[in-house]
C-alpha cells in the first residue's frame, strides 16, 4: 500500500483505528474484556445508543440537531408498554414529524424545537406514567431478550438498523437529498429539491430510530420507566460525531456512527473492568469526545 | 526595474494530482504581470502558494514586498456589514472596544476609491456579488500592500466596474506597486498588460509581451486555436416556450414581458442591479412576485414553487455558484445528478463531464476544483436535466476561452433540439454574440429589444438611460 492510500485509509476509518486502539489497551490491561460474553455485552450496551444514533445521522447530514430523543425513546418505551409496542413505534415517528414540522414550516431551529420536543416528551411520559414504572409485555421483552444462547436480538437488530441506515443514506434519494441539504441548502432548493417535506421525513425518521431504541431498551430492562434513557441525546450525537460527521452537515456515514456508538460502549465497559470510579468515568469519557473530534480536525487539515 | 519578488521551480501536488510543476515567476514594481491559463492549470494555486496559503513541494520564493491578494472565492462574513468587513482583522479601537465612529468615518473614503455607492451600514449577506467583489478590493487597497495579486476579480463585475478596477490598477502601477492579474477575459490582458505568463497543465509554456494578440494567446493556453469565439448556430423559432407577462415585484422590477421561442437564444443585457437576476429566479419560483403570470410551453406556472417549474421544463444556471450552485462537500459525480436524482445514468454523468472538460473525477469532491471547473458542473447538472427552457444566469463566468466555446456548442445542440435558452449576461460580447435577440434592462424595467448583431454601444446606450416612471 502506497503512503497515498494508507493516508486515505486512516482519514476514511480514523475513529476504526481509535476502537482498534481503544480495546487493545483495555484487553492489555484487563484480558477479561475479551472474554466472549463480555464482549456480547459491550454489544448489547452499544445497540441502544448506536439505534438512537443511525437516525441522529440522518438529521445530522442534513445539518440539524435532534435534542428530543431520549425523551421520544422514553415516551415510545411508556406508551409501548401501556398499550403495545407498534403503537410507541408510531408515537415515536409522530414526535419526529411534529420535530419536522415545527422546524421546516414554524421556521424554528432545530435546536430550539427539538429543545421543546425534549421537554414535552419527557413530561408526557411522566403524565401517562404518573410517574410509575410499567412493565413491558411479551413482544418488547423479546426484543430485548436472546434468540439463542450468545444470541441477543438487540446485538441483531443494532446491525438490522446499520444496515437499513446505510442503505438509506447511500441507496435512496431521500438519502442522497439529505447530503445535499446538509451540504448546501440553498443549492438544493435550487435544485429542485422540496427542502421541507424532505426534513419532515428525516425528523421523522429520527423519531422513529429513537422509538425503536426506546423499545429495545425497555425490552431489556421488562420495564419501561419515566426517566429511562434520560441523556441519551448527548451519547447519540457523540456517536454520531465521533464516527466522523459534520454537526456543520453535509458529511456522515452509518459505519461511523456505528463506530462511535461501539467506542463509547466499549469506554464504559474497559472503565468499569478496570474499576474506574464512575465520577471519573465521566471525566474520561468527556475527554475521549474531545480527543476524537480534534483528531478529526487535525485530519481534514 | 526593481524585482519585488522572485519565484523559481515552484512543484506543488494535491495526492496524485501534479498542479504545479516548476513555476517560474517575477513580480516587479510597476508592472502588471497577467497569468493566464485554462481552467485548472495552476494560477489560482500559484496564487496561493506565493501568498503561502499552500505549502510547496519544491522551488524558491525571494523577495520582501508586502502582499495583499483578491482570491478568486469571496471571502467576506456575510451577517456583517459592509465597514466591518472592510476593515475585518484591523477593527479601530477606543477604549478596547470596536470604534464604530472612527470605521463609519473611513469606510466612505475606500469606497469612494473603488466608485462603490453603499451603506457602509449595509449587511454584505444583502449586496449583489459584483459590489462583494469591489469590497473585497476596497479592503485590499486599503492594506498599501508592495504587492498586489487579483485572482480573477472581474469574473463577477460588469464593464463600468470592469473599467473602474483597471484604472485603479494602472495608477498603483504607477506609484510603483507589482500587480499580478488573472481573468479569462483577453480584451482586459491587452488594455493593461506588461507581461503575460501563461500556464498550461502546472507548467509555464511561455513569457509574452504587452503587444500579444488574442489569437496567440489562446494557441499558447488551450493548444489549438480557435476560429469562432462565439459560434452560434441560429435556428428558425418555433412556438413561445417561455412567457414571461407583466411581471411585477415593487421595488424590484416592473411590468417585464419576455418570450422566448423553441429555438431561440435570447439574451438579457443590463448593469448590475438592473434587476436581471431578480426576473431569473421569479420566473423560476425561487422568489415571488406581486403580479404578472409566468408559462412554460403554454402552461402557467405556479407563483413561488420551484418544483412546479422544474417539471414543467424549466431550469436555471444561478449566478453564485458556491452559494447557491453546488454542494461543495458533494463530488462532482453527486452534484451533476442533483436535479435528475433517480435517474442515475451513469453513462450519461461520465458523458456529461467529458463533453464540459471538467478537470477533476467524478468521484472528487467538488470542492478540490478550480473554480472554473466548478462552474462546468453546475451548467452539467441542468444540461443532465434537459429542461424544455433552460436560464443561464452568467453562466461562464471564470470559465477559460476554450471551454466557453464548448459550452457555446452545448446551448446551440439545446436550440438545435427544440429546447430555448433565456441568457442572463453582463459579458457583452457574449451576451451579443450568442443570443438571436437581446433584451435590455435599466432600473428594473425592460428598457429596450435589439435584434442579432446589435453593436455594445446600442446595449449600453439603453442599458444607462434613465426611465423616467
Ligand atoms: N485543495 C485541492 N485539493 C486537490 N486538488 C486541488 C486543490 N486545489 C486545486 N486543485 C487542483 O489543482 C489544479 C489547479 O487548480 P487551480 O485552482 O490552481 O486552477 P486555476 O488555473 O486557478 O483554474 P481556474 O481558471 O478555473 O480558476 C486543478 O486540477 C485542481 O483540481
Ligand atoms: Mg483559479
Amino acid at each position: 500500500m502506497s503512503t497515498i492510500s494508507i493516508r486515505k485509509y486512516a482519514s476514511e476509518n480514523g475513529a476504526l483505528a481509535g476502537l482498534v486502539v481503544l480495546a487493545l489497551v483495555i484487553a492489555v490491561m484487563q484480558p477479561a474484556f475479551l472474554n466472549a460474553q463480555n464482549l456480547l455485552n459491550v454489544g448489547v450496551q452499544a445497540a441502544v445508543i448506536a439505534i438512537m444514533a443511525f437516525g441522529m445521522t440522518f438529521v445530522v447530514v442534513a445539518g440539524g440537531i435532534d435534542l428530543s430523543v431520549g425523551s421520544i425513546a422514553a415516551l415510545a418505551a411508556m406508551v409501548g408498554a401501556l398499550t403495545a409496542g407498534p403503537i410507541g413505534l408510531v408515537v415515536g415517528a409522530l414526535c419526529g414529524l411534529v420535530n419536522g414540522a415545527l422546524i421546516s414550516y414554524g421556521k424554528l431551529p432545530p435546536f430550539i424545537a427539538t429543545l421543546a420536543m425534549l421537554s414535552v416528551a419527557r413530561g408526557l411520559t411522566l403524565v401517562f406514567s404518573e410517574g410509575q414504572p410499567h412493565e413491558t409485555d411479551a413482544l418488547v421483552t423479546f426484543l430485548g431478550s436472546n434468540l439463542a444462547p450468545m444470541v441477543p436480538l438487540p446485538l441483531l437488530l443494532m446491525l438490522a438498523f446499520f444496515g437499513i441506515t446505510g442503505l438509506i443514506l447511500t441507496r435512496t434519494n431521500l438519502g442522497r437529498r439529505m447530503y445535499a441539504i446538509g451540504g448546501n441548502e440553498e443549492a438544493a432548493k435550487l435544485s429542485g429539491i422540496d427542502v421541507r417535506r424532505q426534513k419532515l421525513w428525516i425528523y421523522a425518521l429520527s423519531g422513529l430510530f429513537a422509538a425503536a431504541a426506546g423499545l429495545v431498551l425497555a425490552g431489556r430492562l421488562g420495564s419501561a420507566g419515566p426517566q429511562a434513557a434520560v441523556g441519551y441525546e448527548l451519547d447519540a450525537i457523540a456517536a454520531v460525531v465521533i464516527g466522523g460527521a459534520s454537526l456543520s452537515g453535509g458529511v456522515g456515514r452509518a459505519t461511523g456512527t456505528l463506530v462511535g456508538a461501539l467506542v463509547l460502549a466499549v469506554l464504559r465497559n474497559g472503565l468499569n473492568l478496570l474499576q474506574v470510579p464512575p465520577f471519573w468515568q465521566q471525566v474520561v469519557i468527556g475527554a475521549v469526545i474531545a480527543l476524537a473530534a480534534l483528531l478529526d480536525s487535525l485530519r481534514r487539515r | 526595474m526593481k524585482t519585488l519578488i522572485t519565484a523559481r521551480g515552484i512543484t506543488k501536488h494535491f495526492g496524485a494530482t501534479k498542479a504545479l510543476d516548476g513555476v517560474d515567476l517575477d513580480i516587479n514594481a510597476g508592472e502588471v504581470h497577467v497569468l493566464l491559463g485554462e481552467n485548472g492549470a495552476g494560477k489560482s494555486t500559484l496564487v496561493k502558494v506565493l501568498a503561502g496559503i499552500h505549502g510547496h513541494d519544491a522551488g524558491t520564493i525571494e523577495g520582501h514586498a508586502s502582499l495583499a491578494v483578491i482570491h478568486q472565492e469571496l471571502a467576506l462574513v456575510p451577517e456583517l456589514s459592509v465597514a466591518e468587513n472592510l476593515f475585518l482583522n484591523r477593527l479601530p479601537r477606543r477604549f478596547g472596544f470596536v470604534d464604530r465612529a472612527e470605521m463609519r468615518r473611513r469606510a466612505p473614503e475606500l469606497l469612494d476609491r473603488v466608485g462603490l455607492d453603499v451603506d457602509p451600514d449595509a449587511k454584505v449577506r444583502d449586496l449583489g456579488i459584483a459590489q462583494q467583489q469591489m469590497i473585497e478590493i476596497a479592503r485590499a487597497l486599503d492594506k498599501d500592500a508592495g504587492v498586489l495579486i487579483l485572482d480573477e476579480p472581474t469574473a463577477v463585475l460588469t464593464e463600468t466596474e470592469t473599467d473602474r478596477l483597471l484604472q485603479i490598477m494602472v495608477q498603483l502601477r504607477q506609484n510603483g506597486v507589482g500587480l499580478v492579474f488573472i481573468t479569462h477575459h483577453l480584451d482586459e490582458i491587452q488594455r493593461v498588460a506588461d507581461r503575460i505568463t501563461v500556464l498550461r497543465d502546472g507548467r509555464s509554456v511561455g513569457v509574452l509581451g504587452p503587444k500579444a494578440t488574442t489569437r496567440h494567446m489562446i494557441e499558447l493556453m488551450v493548444g489549438r486555436p480557435i476560429d469562432e469565439q462565439y459560434p452560434r448556430a441560429r435556428q428558425r423559432p418555433g412556438q413561445p416556450l417561455l412567457s414571461i407577462e407583466g411581471l411585477t415585484r415593487r421595488g424590484a422590477f416592473e411590468d417585464i414581458s419576455i418570450e422566448v421561442h423553441a429555438g431561440e437564444v435570447v439574451g438579457i443585457a443590463g448593469l448590475v442591479g438592473a434587476g436581471r437576476t431578480e426576473v431569473a429566479r421569479a420566473a423560476f419560483g425561487v422568489d415571488g412576485y406581486d403580479h404578472g403570470t409566468v408559462e412554460v410551453d403554454g402552461k402557467p406556472l405556479r407563483r413561488g414553487d420551484v418544483q412546479a417549474a422544474i417539471k414543467a421544463g424549466l431550469g436555471l444556471v444561478p449566478e453564485d455558484r458556491k452559494g447557491q450552485g453546488l454542494v461543495l462537500t458533494a463530488t462532482v459525480g453527486q452534484n451533476l445528478e442533483l436535479v435528475t436524482l433517480g435517474d442515475r445514468d451513469q453513462k450519461r454523468l461520465h458523458d456529461i463531464a467529458g463533453k464540459l472538460r471538467i478537470k477533476g473525477r467524478v468521484e472528487q469532491p467538488v470542492k478540490e476544483l478550480s473554480g472554473g471547473n466548478q462552474q462546468k458542473v453546475v451548467i452539467g447538472k441542468w444540461l443532465l436535466a434537459d429542461p424544455k427552457v433552460l436560464i443561464l444566469d452568467e453562466p461562464t463566468r471564470g470559465v477559460d476561452v476554450g471551454a466557453k466555446v464548448e459550452i457555446y456548442e452545448l446551448i446551440n445542440r439545446m436550440t438545435a433540439q427544440g429546447r430555448a435558452v433565456l441568457l442572463v449576461s453582463s459579458d457583452l460580447p457574449e451576451v451579443i454574440g450568442m443570443s438571436d435577440r437581446v433584451v435590455v434592462m435599466a432600473h428594473g424595467r425592460v428598457a429596450g429589444e435589439l435584434p442579432r448583431g446589435a453593436t455594445q454601444d446600442q446595449v449600453m446606450a439603453l442599458a444607462v438611460q434613465e426611465i423616467s416612471a
